[in-house]
């Protein structure tokens, strides 16, 4: 029901847009994505659908999200910018509207409202972190472990606990997740945990908490590392990606369990370049409009274990299009994962990236 | 044909064979003995196993079956550097990165001489193949002679009984190599030294040798002094492998003791001396050398049979003419007369008559 | 014999008059002409991808550039006005340094700018990436003709606009060129006396540079040791068998070089293949092998080893087996036959494999990074980091040029020691 009621609003929409925009709309995009499941999951619950309601329209992708930054740059000084929809973490995005690179959104007008009528930026709340980026899924590093081997952790906290859960232990290899653990772990409230790690106090304070756990922790750099680690029993606990322990517990069936306790929130979204010409930016914001609406993203969590960015998403979310397990309790935004959690603080990591990676990189070399 | 073994021989072959694939012989049972100060050659073409018995005879390759002793003792089981043999590369083998006086103090080092000593005896094996100069210089500076002098200096510098060349001119020009051969055998015979000599140059074998053993498909085929080999050959390989030499084919009509006669393929019957033809019927191959065939009917015994030829090519060398005929058939037939001041200059067309003195006339086998 | 005709100053004439010297150099101009241009074409594309790329790495280590930007350019008002604040004074700027500051950033913020701004001054003094980007909009919007003092109205957008450190910071990056990346690339940094040592707990990479350059060497030596008589075994084989086994020895570089280390990882982990057999042998203790610099070495010789045995097979199949058999034959053992006689010259198959397997294991990044673990990582990760994840390119490029140097510097001792002549790679 609510399917056909967006499909007649985005239908109504185009019709009110009228006949005129029709013919200033291009018919050919290029999106640009991460490749991979998640890249599947946006083509099958919202490019697809898009493709098929509008006759004569056809998408390109381009597995460019990790470069997004620095090829937008080189397009934007080429003055030839051939994407049309980019998909980013919220860091990144962020970096794209400081620079212009990405154009504003205007939330409320451009996106679709909820079907009860909240209107878009209420129902993204929060995860609107800036005025260029268009949220779709919250994603959460969490930690993952091997329920044969260790008891049920129960907060994060375990992670430094070498007696009750002894064996190794998977970080990655940067401050960014690990630093906030070991100062919440350490007695210091979430709040206050950036303020502490602007001091040179709460840097020592973060180190000496994960110096009693370093000789037990195998570095990872890639988010693949820690379930095959967890897989081959290398460690019996470690953090990574939700998705990719989702796939590791439901699709390949391994002994791994997992611990939502102050699991570090990122998004990803959208953006738009900024500058794109006119017919382009109207295919691109009707596109948009219809990939973000309530339906869309509840959709796409049919296919991976990320939750959408829209609160009024959560109620829909079914069952998973293959393995047809339910799959709101495997959402990071499910309630009953989400009572300890803490967004990524791409503002703050900004500023002390550099000068905490340092430290961390000598604290390791000790 | 070899010689057997005698008490004062102080190289020795007793029914040696080798074979490197376990399935075809390279040498087939070679039996061979040299006493001491005697310069032997090792000749054939290659893939003949003369190689191979130098080889052998150093210790750089194993013998499958049968023994080889050096003054009575049998040498199979000792290896190379204990056998105390010298030896003489084809490309020299000297070592490139150490001076002409390295090269020489090598052996003497490795037997543990003390440096003035080493110093002397350098100096002395130098000055003896005119090279007392040359001692700082690097090979590389050095011209193909030069070097040769050189490997043959660092081959007897340690005193060795005997000598082993493998093939050591090849790789000079004509006239240097007439100049080396001499130089060789001068050294070989003062200093009295046993040598094993191999090469595939008839000329060389025949100028240097006391004793040469041809080789051929894994055997030696004759063994003897230069001019035993030269003048009587004990069959057709041999024949054809030294010295220029006229054949023709044919059957053995009838042997008288020392002299047989032949009826050639085209039907003439010539008479020749019967080498290793046993009975009538026999197919033959006729052997007589170029210098021995007469046109000059005045010369020839009396009743001897003549055959008629007729001249193809008549070709002046200033010392010798060297006449091609038409024989038999045969178009290959050569003769060489020398240049005296009564001697018949020939011409293409011209028929003549042409003969021999039976015993010069060999019949081999076919 | 014919006797050339000279002119006056008794050079040698040609056929038509013209000195012979001239007229040979005109035939030999031709010849380089066309030998030009025949490799043009690979000139151009090694000056286009190589010598340009390093230059620009070379340049990017001085210039003091925010984006795409110098930063005086950026805020040019500023830059001049704070010449004559002097930060020991221990008092903040004047106002007049506040007001172009209000000026610059006003157009900083209308081009976009003001974030790269501070993205440059906080690699010198983390917190001025958000103090740029979140004083944007409100500087913006200051009316210059009426919202001074502009000292009182940037403190008050934000309070760290009042620290004296950061405005010594932007005092001492406000030039066209810099050398703060070289100081940071050796831990060291400008403070309020001058230049000194980072806190030891911020050193990383003098220490990171010597690691490198020591695991570099081990590997090397690693390489030596398993590549020599794999060598010598392919230069003693007949061509046929050689190539089979040549072919095998390169068959590595048919698979990913991630897969590779990937496979290193399963083998030698705790609980990998190997430790499996070494605890079936009854040992209780599992093996650290991997994740450490133990685990980057084994991986890295595996991964270099071909570079090692190349140009060693190549060099040892021009040495005649008869060098042996002579020395042999002259009374040395086989060690000594070795040692004296076919080693001394394989040198420069040593020198030639040594040098190019320590030149690309000192630059290279994606194994270190996946089994260096805490202690096994390279110089060239933190330069990768910098690069891609901080975007530090002026760093990245200082240490890149350091490490330029470094190679050149051992190439130079080399050279000395063993003479680059003596380098053969086939």
């Amino acid at each position: 029901m609510t399917l056909t009621r967006t499909l007649m609003a985005t239908s109504a929409l185009t019709l009110a847009a009228g006949m005129v925009t029709a013919q200033d709309m291009v018919n050919d995009m290029t999106l640009v994505s991460w490749g991979g499941a998640y890249q599947a999951s946006q083509h099958n619950a919202y490019v697809e659908p898009y493709l098929a309601m509008n006759d004569g329209v056809s998408a390109v992708w381009d597995e460019s999200s990790a470069e997004a930054v620095t090829k937008l740059r080189a397009m934007s000084e080429a003055g030839n910018i051939t994407w049309d929809v980019v998909d980013v973490v919220a860091a990144d995005a962020m970096r794209l509207c400081d620079e212009g690179l990405a154009m504003e959104i205007d939330f409320d007008t451009m996106l679709a409202p909820a079907p009860d009528g909240t209107p878009a930026t209420e129902d993204f709340g929060d995860l609107l972190v800036n005025e260029c980026f268009i949220p779709q899924i919250v994603y959460s590093t969490t930690f993952g472990y091997r329920t044969d081997l260790i008891d049920q952790p129960t907060s994060v906290c375990d992670i430094f606990d070498l007696e009750g859960f002894p064996g190794q232990r998977a970080l990655e290899k940067r401050p960014i997740g690990n630093m906030e653990w070991a100062l919440i772990c350490d007695g210091v409230a979430i709040e206050d945990v950036y303020d502490e790690l602007e001091t040179e106090e709460g840097v020592a304070r973060a180190f000496a908490k994960l110096d009693t756990i370093k000789d037990s922790v195998v570095w990872w750099s890639a988010g693949a590392e820690t379930p095959q680690l967890l897989a081959d029993g290398e460690v019996v606990i470690g953090s990574t990606y939700n998705g990719r322990l989702f796939s590791a517990i439901e699709e390949q069936g391994q002994p791994i369990g997992m611990l939502w306790d102050w699991q570090m929130f990122d998004i990803d979204g959208w953006i738009i370049p900024a500058d794109l010409p006119e017919d382009r930016l109207n295919r691109a914001l009707d596109f948009i409009y219809f990939a973000t609406d309530t339906q869309r993203l509840a959709d796409q969590a049919k296919y991976i274990s990320y939750g959408p960015a829209r609160a009024s998403s959560a109620p829909l979310v079914g069952d998973h299009a293959e393995l047809g397990i339910e799959m709101a309790p495997h959402m990071p935004t499910d309630p009953a994962n989400a009572v300890n959690t803490f967004l990524f603080n791409y503002n703050w990591w900004a500023s002390y990236r550099d000068d905490l990676d340092a430290q961390f990189q000598a604290w390791l070399l000790q | 044909m070899a010689d057997g073994a005698s008490s004062d021989a102080f190289v020795e072959f007793e029914r040696v064979q080798k074979s490197y694939d376990g399935e075809t012989l390279v040498v087939k049972d070679l039996n061979l003995s040299m006493p001491k100060g005697e310069f032997l050659t090792m000749l054939g073409p290659s893939g003949s196993g003369k190689t191979t018995c130098l080889m052998m005879l150093a210790g750089f390759e194993t013998a499958t079956h049968g023994d080889i002793r050096l003054d009575g003792t049998s040498i199979n089981n000792i290896p190379p550097h204990k056998r105390g043999i010298g030896m003489v590369f084809q490309n020299y083998a000297l070592f490139p990165h150490m001076t002409v006086a390295e090269n020489l103090a090598f052996p003497l080092e490795v037997r543990g001489l003390g440096k003035s000593e080493r110093e002397e005896k350098v100096q002395r094996a130098l000055d003896m193949v005119q090279m007392g100069a040359f001692g700082g210089r690097r090979p590389a500076q050095l011209s193909g002679g030069q070097q040769q002098r050189i490997a043959l200096a660092r081959a007897l510098v340690f005193e060795p009984e005997l000598v082993l060349m493998d093939e050591p001119l090849g790789a000079l020009d004509k006239q240097l190599r007439e100049h080396m051969q001499f130089e060789i055998t001068r050294l070989a015979h003062e200093l009295g030294i046993t040598t094993v000599y191999v090469t595939h140059d008839q000329t060389e074998a025949l100028t240097m040798s006391d004793r040469v053993a041809v080789f051929d498909d894994g055997r030696i085929q004759q063994l003897a002094p230069p001019d035993v080999l030269y003048e009587r050959p004990e069959n057709s390989f041999v024949a054809q492998f030294i010295g220029e030499n006229n054949t023709l084919e044919g059957v053995i009509k009838e042997i008288r003791g020392e002299t047989c006669i032949v009826q050639l393929d085209d039907g003439e019957i010539i008479d020749a001396n019967p080498v290793n033809v046993t009975e009538p019927g026999e197919r033959t191959k006729v052997s007589i050398r170029p210098e021995r065939v007469e046109y000059n009917m005045d010369r020839l015994q009396e009743g001897a049979h003549t055959l008629k030829a007729e001249v193809l090519e008549f070709v002046y060398m200033g010392d010798i003419f060297r006449t091609r005929l038409r024989v038999a058939g045969n178009e290959d037939f050569v003769i060489k007369t020398r240049n005296a001041p009564d001697q018949v200059r020939l011409k293409p067309g011209q028929q003549i008559e042409i003969g021999w003195l039976p015993q010069d006339c060999r019949a081999l086998d076919a | 014999m014919a006797h050339a005709e000279t002119d006056a100053q008794g050079r040698i004439l040609a056929a038509d008059g013209t000195p012979l010297k001239q007229s040979l150099q005109r035939a030999l101009r031709a010849q380089k002409m066309r030998a030009l241009l025949l490799i043009a074409p690979l000139l151009l594309f090694v000056v286009i991808t190589f010598v340009m790329p390093i230059g620009d790495m070379l340049l990017r280590s001085v210039q003091n550039k925010a984006g795409t930007h110098y930063v005086p350019d950026l805020i040019p008002n500023v830059a001049e006005q704070i010449e004559d604040w002097d930060p020991a004074s221990g008092e903040l700027p004047p106002e007049e340094v506040f007001r172009a500051m209000v000026v610059d950033l006003q157009v900083a913020f209308d081009e976009k700018n003001h974030t790269q701004l501070g993205r440059r001054f906080n690699y010198e003094s983390p917190g001025m990436d958000s103090l740029f980007r979140t004083s944007g909009r409100r500087v913006s919007g200051l009316d210059l003709e009426t919202d001074g003092p502009f000292r009182e109205a940037l403190i008050d957008i934000n309070d760290d606009w009042g620290d004296l450190e950061y405005w010594a910071t932007i005092k001492a990056n406000s030039g066209y060129y810099t050398n703060s990346f070289f100081l940071a690339a050796v831990d060291m940094e400008r403070d309020s006396t001058g230049i000194a040592q980072k806190d030891p707990d911020q050193r990383i990479y003098r220490k990171l540079l010597v690691r490198t350059l020591w695991l570099s060497a081990v590997i090397t030596f690693c390489t030596l040791l398993l590549g020599y008589p794999v060598a010598w075994l392919l230069a003693d084989l007949p061509a046929r068998k050689a190539n089979l086994l040549l072919i095998l020895v390169l068959l590595p570089f048919w698979t990913s070089l991630l897969v590779r280390t990937s496979s290193w990882k399963i083998l030698l982990q705790q609980e990998g293949v190997i430790n499996d057999f070494w605890v079936w042998l009854g040992f209780v203790e599992r093996l650290s092998l991997i994740n450490n610099q133990l685990g980057v070495v084994i991986a890295m010789t595996h991964i270099l080893l071909p570079f090692m045995i190349l140009p060693l097979y190549s060099v040892m199949k021009t040495i005649p087996p008869s060098y042996l058999r002579a020395a042999k034959s002259l009374g040395a053992t086989n060690w000594t036959a070795f040692w004296r006689v076919y080693f001394p010259q394989t040198t420069a198959g040593i020198g030639a494999g040594g040098l190019l397997v320590f030149i690309l294991a000192v630059g290279y990044f994606i194994t270190p990074e996946l089994v260096g673990g805490a202690d096994g990582t390279f110089i060239s990760n933190r330069i990768y980091f910098q690069f891609s994840a901080i975007g530090n390119w002026g760093l990245a490029a200082a240490l890149g040029t350091i490490m330029l140097v470094v190679v050149l510097v051992l190439y130079y001792v080399y050279d000395r020691l063993v003479g680059i002549d003596n380098v053969k790679l086939g």
